[in-house]
């Protein structure tokens, strides 16, 4: 595990997955991608016509704590402005943050991660161009702020997470979390290099 | 015959357009999430902040939960807001205080 690097000559992004680090993460990229395009952005109006035509976005919080992270209400004491903020806002993030899971997925498709990894040994060499290494940092940061909602992580809790026995799985989870903490810190890095 | 009486202009009222270019301010809060280092790299890369600036201001996200991270119209605020949400920062916008 070595984490992001810059190719010294082409300064693109470089790093070398194990096929199972590389699974892991289409793993983690598909669940978002699933998550973001799986709870209606825009309520559905009951009338399918009314529906057709309907071409606004979403008024109120979403319901799962991972998106109302993902789409943090912009007006604190104004609830109407809020609504319209994230009536015009939150349909292009959404479509934005999935499209940079599914950049992710094909990315490690095509660097030669097969749909089903079955190969022991298999090294996977992905190679970035500057502005695609920014879409897979901004998606680190969806990911990282799904896996850290639905673990519950909060400032300070380290020792609680090492506390834990390994075969618990929230540790293995969190484990997970710190892996993407680290690929992003050097992905900062190679990207600042 | 009778020359037309000379058309009457009101004083143009300032106060209305001033009251709408009021400075609004984009607010950065605190998560235990986001890396101190993307916070900064963000920082840099959407409002073109030098790295002095740009730590300064995660600094004081970090230590005091929040930073007034950039200022001007409420509509570059929504932007910046938006903007931030697209990098996963979790902002906000008021009227400066």
């Amino acid at each position: 595990m070595t984490g992001f690097a810059r190719h010294r000559r082409s300064k693109d992004i470089i790093a070398t997955f194990t096929g199972f680090e590389a699974d892991l993460l289409r793993n983690l990229a598909a669940q978002l991608v699933e998550l973001l395009r799986n709870e209606s952005a825009v309520p559905r109006a009951s009338d399918p016509l009314e529906a057709m035509f309907d071409f606004t976005g979403p008024t109120t919080e979403p319901e799962d704590p991972v998106l109302q992270r993902l789409f943090p209400t912009a007006y604190r004491d104004d609830a109407e402005a809020a609504a319209e903020f994230r009536r015009f806002t939150e349909g292009g993030l959404r479509d934005g943050k999935a499209t940079a899971a599914s950049t992710i997925i094909d990315n490690l498709e095509e660097a030669g991660l097969p749909s089903e990894l079955t190969e022991d040994g298999l090294m996977i060499d992905v190679e970035l161009d500057p502005a695609t290494a920014e879409v897979w940092l901004r998606s680190f940061t969806d990911l990282r702020l799904a896996l850290a909602t639905r673990l519950g992580v909060e400032p300070g809790d380290e020792a609680y997470w090492e506390s834990l026995p390994d075969e618990d799985p929230r540790a293995q989870a969190h484990d997970i979390y710190d892996w993407v903490g680290y690929l992003q810190e050097t992905l900062v890095d190679a990207l600042s290099s | 015959m009778s020359a037309p009486s000379p058309v009457e202009l009101d004083e143009p009222v300032a106060d209305d357009v001033m009251a709408t270019s009021q400075p609004w301010v984009t607010i950065v809060w605190d998560d235990p999430v986001n890396l101190m280092s993307y916070v900064t790299y963000v920082f840099q890369q959407y409002f073109g902040y030098d790295k002095a600036k740009a730590e300064k201001l995660m600094l004081q996200v970090h230590r005091e939960g929040k930073s007034a991270v950039s200022s001007g119209s409420r509509e570059e605020m929504e932007r910046d807001v938006q903007a931030m949400h697209e990098y996963g920062l979790w902002a906000t916008l008021e009227k400066q205080g």
